[in-house]
Order: C-alpha cells, then sequence, then structure tokens
C-alpha cells in the first residue's frame, strides 16, 4: 500500500451528489487485465463528447485545474458497483484525496486499499471548500491524516475521524494481506474447529 | 443466558477468527465466487508476492460479465474481452480452482449459480467482486460485494478484516397485491430510504410479505440492498429456503441433511433482539413500480407522473432531478403511462430466473411484441435456460418477437455486445438505471419482468395490473 501522511494540493470541486462507479469509469474499460492506466478512463462519458474530444464544460478539462490531487465531492460519492477500477481511476489521474460529505461503503473501502484517501466532512464545511474551489483561483487544500485535520491558507480549518486502523495501515503503507497472515496459527484453529481440519 | 441475536449477529458471531486491530474484524469466509471482470489482477497481485489460494475448494469461478449472449455465446469478437476470459481460465488452471467456463452446462451469472446449485446456503460468509453479491443473503447467509483488493484477500487467506455494520430491519407487512412483485416492494423501499440511506448497515427483510416471498423474490429483493447503499441484506432461512434448497448438487445430502436443517432453524433473530434502524412498509398498498431517473431510488408508481423538480426537497435534490430528466429526455408533470419505449430487457442477476421467465411469459402469451420495440430475454445461467424451453417458456417468447440469448449479465451493464444506443429507452429487469449504464446515452427505467413483458407488447409502460391474460 501506498503510505499517505500530509498532502497539500489543488482542488477540484464536483458538484453532483451520488457519483456512481459507472460514471468514474465506464464499463467498456473494465476488461482490461492491468492495474494501471484507468487515468484516461476517468469520468470518461462526462469528460468526452461522443467523438472522442475533451467537453470544454466538463470541470476537469477546464485549465484552471488541470494537475488537480484534492477531489471536493458531493454526498454518497461512489455508489454504484464494486469495481476497484474506480479508484485504480482516480489514483492514476493524479487524485490523492476525496473530500465529501459521505462515501458508499465498497468504493470507500477500495480507496483506502489503494492510498487514496476519502476525507468525510460535514455539509457546511463541504460547501465552504467547494465554493472556494470554485471562486478562488490554485486554491489548494492541505490533509494531514496523522492530526486527522482539513485545513487551507485562507482560515479553514476541520478536524476529520478516521478509524485507528486504516489511519496505521496508511501512516505505515502496511500491506494488510501480510497483517493477516501473521493471523495464521488463530485461521487454523478456526479451521480445525469448524471443519476438523 | 446470553442476550438475544439478530440474524446477522449469529451470522457475524459464527465467523470471527479474530479481532486483532481494534473495531476491525478477521472473518472467515466460506464461500468465494469469482468471475472475469473482477479478478485478474488479483490473481497477478498473488503471484508477485509468491502467494497461494489457501481454500481453492472454497473458491468458485465462472464467466458471466463479458459474454456474448448469441447462440452458444460465440463468438468473442472484442478481444479485451477474449483475453480477461482466458486470464481467468489460465488463473483457474493455475491455482485449481473450479470454473464453470462458457460452454459448461453450470455457466450462468454467479449470483444465479450459486444458489441454483446449493452452494450457497444458510449460515454462510460469502463474498465475490461484485456489488450484487448480497443476493445470497435471501438465504440467511451473510454475503457482500467486495474490491479487486479484497478479492486477492480472500484468495491469500479465506479470511477479510472488516468493521461490523449496524443493523437495520425492514419490515414489510402485509402481503403484496396481485400484480406487485418483489421487484416493486425492493424499488419502494429504495424510493423510501434513498440510495444512501442504508450506507453503513447491514440489513434484514422481515414481515409478513418477506415471508410470503419465493426463494426467487427473496433474491431479487436482497440483490438490490446495495441500491439502497447496505453491502448486505438477508432474510432468515425458513421452510421455504429448505424446500429449495433440498436435493440440490452442493446442499447437504441424504444423513447431513437434517443436522444441517437443524443448525439452519437456529438462525433467524431471537425475540426481543436489537436493531439500531427499523424501516416499517406497508405492502398491501405497494402498486407496480418504474423509475423515471438516473439512479433507483427515483421511482414512482406506474399510475404516477414523473415528478417536478421544483417540488424537490433539497436544492441538492432538484439539481439531480434536473439533471436525470434532461438526461431521461423527460418532461415533468408525464404520466408515466405514456412514456414509449424503444427496447425491452428482461435479464439480470436481479430477474433472470426461471420464476421471473415464466412470469413475463405469462403476460407475453398470445401477444406480439409492439413493432417499433426490440425486446430480449437473457436467462441467468444454462440450467435456467434449459428449464425454460422444457416449459415452452423460449417458444412464447419467441413467437411474440422476443430475442431467446444465452445466459449473462448482458444489457445489465453491456460490457458484452448487448447496449443501447444513445437516446434509446429501455424498460429494463435490471438493477440499475445509472446514466450510461446501459450504453452511453441510453436510457433505462427499472421494473419487474411482468412490467417489462407488458411494455414490449403495448410500446409503454401499462399497469400490469389491467392486463388481460390470454
Amino acid at each position: 500500500m501506498q503510505p499517505f501522511r500530509v498532502h497539500k494540493g489543488l482542488a477540484i470541486p464536483l458538484d453532483r451528489a451520488n457519483v456512481d462507479t459507472d460514471q468514474i469509469v465506464p464499463k467498456q474499460f473494465l476488461k482490461r487485465i492491468e492495474r494501471t492506466g484507468f487515468g484516461k478512463f476517468l469520468f470518461h462519458d462526462w469528460r468526452y463528447t461522443p467523438d472522442g474530444e475533451p467537453n470544454p464544460e466538463f470541470i476537469l478539462n477546464h485549465s484552471r485545474y488541470q494537475g488537480a490531487s484534492v477531489l471536493i465531492a458531493a454526498k454518497n460519492f461512489g455508489c454504484g458497483s464494486s469495481r476497484e477500477h474506480a479508484p485504480w481511476a482516480l489514483v492514476d489521474y493524479g487524485i490523492r484525496i476525496i473530500i465529501a460529505p459521505s462515501f458508499a461503503d465498497i468504493f470507500a473501502h477500495n480507496s483506502f486499499k489503494n492510498g487514496l484517501l476519502t476525507v468525510t466532512l460535514p455539509d457546511p464545511e463541504i460547501y465552504k471548500l467547494m465554493r472556494r474551489a470554485r471562486e478562488v483561483e490554485g486554491y489548494h487544500v492541505t490533509v494531514d491524516l496523522e492530526a486527522g485535520h482539513v485545513y487551507d491558507d485562507m482560515g479553514f480549518h476541520a478536524a476529520f475521524e478516521f478509524d485507528d486502523h486504516k489511519r496505521r495501515c496508511l501512516l505505515e503503507g502496511l500491506d494488510e494481506i501480510g497483517l493477516t497472515l501473521e493471523q495464521e496459527e488463530a485461521i487454523t484453529a478456526y479451521e480445525k474447529r469448524h471443519f476438523g481440519r | 443466558m446470553s442476550s438475544p441475536r439478530t440474524l446477522f449477529e449469529k451470522l457475524w458471531d459464527e465467523h470471527v477468527v479474530a479481532q486483532p486491530n481494534g473495531p476491525r474484524t478477521l472473518l472467515y469466509i466460506d464461500l468465494h465466487l469469482v468471475h472475469e471482470v473482477t479478478s485478474p489482477q488479483a490473481f497477478d497481485g498473488l503471484r508477485e508476492n509468491g502467494r497461494r489460494v489457501r481454500r481453492p475448494e472454497r473458491t468458485v469461478a465462472t464467466v458471466d460479465h463479458n459474454v456474448p449472449t448469441t447462440p452458444g455465446h460465440l463468438p468473442i469478437l472484442d478481444e479485451i474481452a477474449a483475453r480477461q476470459i482466458d486470464a481467468l481460465r489460465q488463473n483457474c488452471r493455475e491455482f485449481e480452482i473450479r470454473l464453470y467456463d462458457i460452454d459448461a452446462a453450470e455457466q450462468g451469472i454467479v449470483h444465479v449459480i450459486g444458489p441454483e446449485l446449493g452452494l450457497t446456503q444458510p449460515g454462510m460468509t460469502i463474498v465475490c467482486g461484485d456489488s450484487h453479491t448480497s443476493t445470497h443473503g435471501a438465504f440467511g447467509a451473510l454475503a457482500f460485494g467486495i474490491g479487486t483488493s479484497e478479492v486477492e484477500h480472500v484468495l491469500a487467506t479465506q479470511c477479510l478484516p472488516h468493521n461490523k455494520p449496524r443493523k437495520m430491519q425492514i419490515l414489510a407487512n402485509g402481503s403484496v397485491p396481485h400484480g406487485v412483485a418483489a421487484k416493486d416492494l425492493v424499488l419502494a423501499i429504495i424510493g423510501q430510504i434513498g440510495t444512501d440511506g442504508a450506507t453503513g448497515y447491514a440489513i434484514e427483510y422481515a414481515g409478513e410479505a418477506v415471508r410470503g416471498l419465493s426463494m426467487e423474490g427473496r433474491m431479487t429483493l436482497c440483490n438490490m440492498s446495495i441500491e439502497a447503499g447496505a453491502r448486505a441484506g438477508m432474510v432468515a432461512p425458513d421452510e421455504t429456503t429448505f424446500a429449495y434448497l433440498k436435493g440440490r448438487r452442493f446442499a447437504p445430502q441424504g444423513a447431513d441433511w437434517e443436522p444441517a436443517v437443524a443448525r439452519w432453524k437456529k438462525l433467524p433473530s431471537d425475540a426481543g433482539a436489537h436493531y439500531d434502524r427499523i424501516v416499517h412498509i406497508d405492502a398491501s398498498r405497494l402498486a407496480p413500480f418504474v423509475t423515471w431517473g438516473t439512479n433507483p431510488g427515483m421511482v414512482v408508481p406506474v399510475t404516477g407522473k414523473v415528478p417536478d423538480p421544483a417540488h424537490a426537497v433539497t436544492e441538492a435534490d432538484r439539481l439531480a432531478s434536473q439533471r436525470a430528466l434532461e438526461y431521461m429526455g423527460l418532461a415533468a408533470g408525464t404520466r408515466i403511462e405514456d412514456i414509449r419505449i424503444d427496447r425491452v430487457f428482461i435479464g439480470s442477476c436481479t430477474n433472470s430466473r426461471l420464476e421471473d421467465l415464466r412470469a413475463a411469459a405469462k403476460v407475453v402469451k398470445g401477444y406480439r411484441v409492439d413493432p417499433k420495440v426490440r425486446a430480449m430475454v437473457v436467462p441467468g445461467s444454462q440450467n435456467v435456460k434449459k428449464l425454460a424451453e422444457e416449459e415452452g417458456l423460449d417458444r412464447i417468447f419467441r413467437e411474440a418477437g422476443f430475442d431467446w440469448r444465452e445466459s449473462g449479465c448482458s444489457m445489465c451493464l453491456g460490457m458484452n455486445p448487448d447496449i443501447l444506443q444513445p437516446g434509446e429507452r429501455c424498460a429494463s429487469t435490471s438493477n440499475r438505471n445509472f446514466e450510461g449504464r446501459q450504453g452511453r446515452g441510453g436510457r433505462t427505467h427499472l421494473v419487474s419482468p411482468m412490467m417489462a413483458a407488458a411494455a414490449a407488447v403495448t410500446g409503454h409502460f401499462t399497469d400490469i395490473r389491467g392486463w388481460r391474460f390470454h
């Protein structure tokens, strides 16, 4: 797992509720058997016109947001399918943090597994961040995972909750499979108890 | 004496291997279902780290998402799809996993074949790299969808670290009226609690209406739990469950049957068990439902109208509704029954089982598909297809002008060649009406199999409760 500690990055607002994983990466790109290279498919049907040209209306194509790494999103971000291709596409594009009022469960798990930080803040805080990201050119947001803080250079400051174990995994870049394999004795004991072998 | 526990708590407690990291519990996984789309990178991960599959005998694979549904499933013209299917074959060979390949009699949608083969049983933990794994909860199992990293985790360890979700009971009282299906019940639930109404919860469905459902109906109900945000949905096992399972290939056989049933009978929630949230639904007042927007919570009865965004409660909802109407090419106030359709899709892990096809065929019998409509039936598995053909259902559909296809996920998500063209409007028995889900620019309306069949005949949404059956 890619470790995560502190990150400061250009913020991009995506003010749409219930962004589903079909929008984050449409199904025609799920046939690839690699983990990498999904960034160019991120938000494909919104980002490109039917003839494959960048859609100038879509915020990802605005010049001032090029290089953005902090996505400010609306509620229930990542709902729908369990495709891990969604966080793969976000990470490959360069997104390191998503800040939203709520996330779909499987998406949040998948993001964690890929070192993509999902930060939950209440609506009023999201509203402030969303507005600043829209109105202030070059607006940067910093997230400090260890301290559990989100802040900017304009006086915004908010604390967020994060699962302790997940925090440790992210800070140290721990491999969760490795951690489970350390429980080999407990797993074997469980199997003996339940299946007699 | 221990305190009363819910079905979910019994399932959870039974599968705790260890609790090494705070609230994060290591759960044992009894059955891991695998398909071609979400597994190749997981197997690569095993190879990169020199890990093996801990319990190949608890892992079962099939191909469903990518496969063409044209006769014989062939040819696979899409080279990238073919490569993904080949990757699964090689991975299953290398790691000694049972695979029901494209030409196997057992092939089908992973959530159709698990129950059909008796692999899915009460009391189990079941995972699959697919969000509709909640389907298997219909048997009183704890079943949920996982991502590819978690697929790798389960392959390597047969365990999954998981935080305990909260418990929600959805109590559907009263009996479901004639013409109203399990699909309508679950659409009504999602319409009521919203697409994130159950995020962080495991749902238990209970009440008279749920008890009265067949196993197929319960699977439809549990299948769409994820559309309300819940990873898992479940129904306590009862005589309906046992009758469905008895004699199935991988269900307990002979002398093993009675002790298994005795174990399963202990699973239902104890009287007085606590839920974090209880939702009430009066099933006796339900009507057939049709979605009008771009998520499954945007739903109204067939007798209703496309809602006016101006009446939305919040500004965010208003914007979302407006955007949905633009995408769907609909005007507020349009009567649902006046909406004309171009395509009909009967299939998917939600509604492609024998009972679904029977219900649709009964509607279609003696009628023709509207000349402006293209309609298709995609059975959920090769076995469903075979049984349907033995009953002559295929003939009813074909004579009416439906395409009768091979099994697979097909137009539910359009990863194979079955997709909508831009602007086409589809009455679909699947589970997601997201933008572009069935093809870029395609417009999906979710309905029950009966409602899809009626729309195919009349060319527009039609209240099945007034249908003249032949």
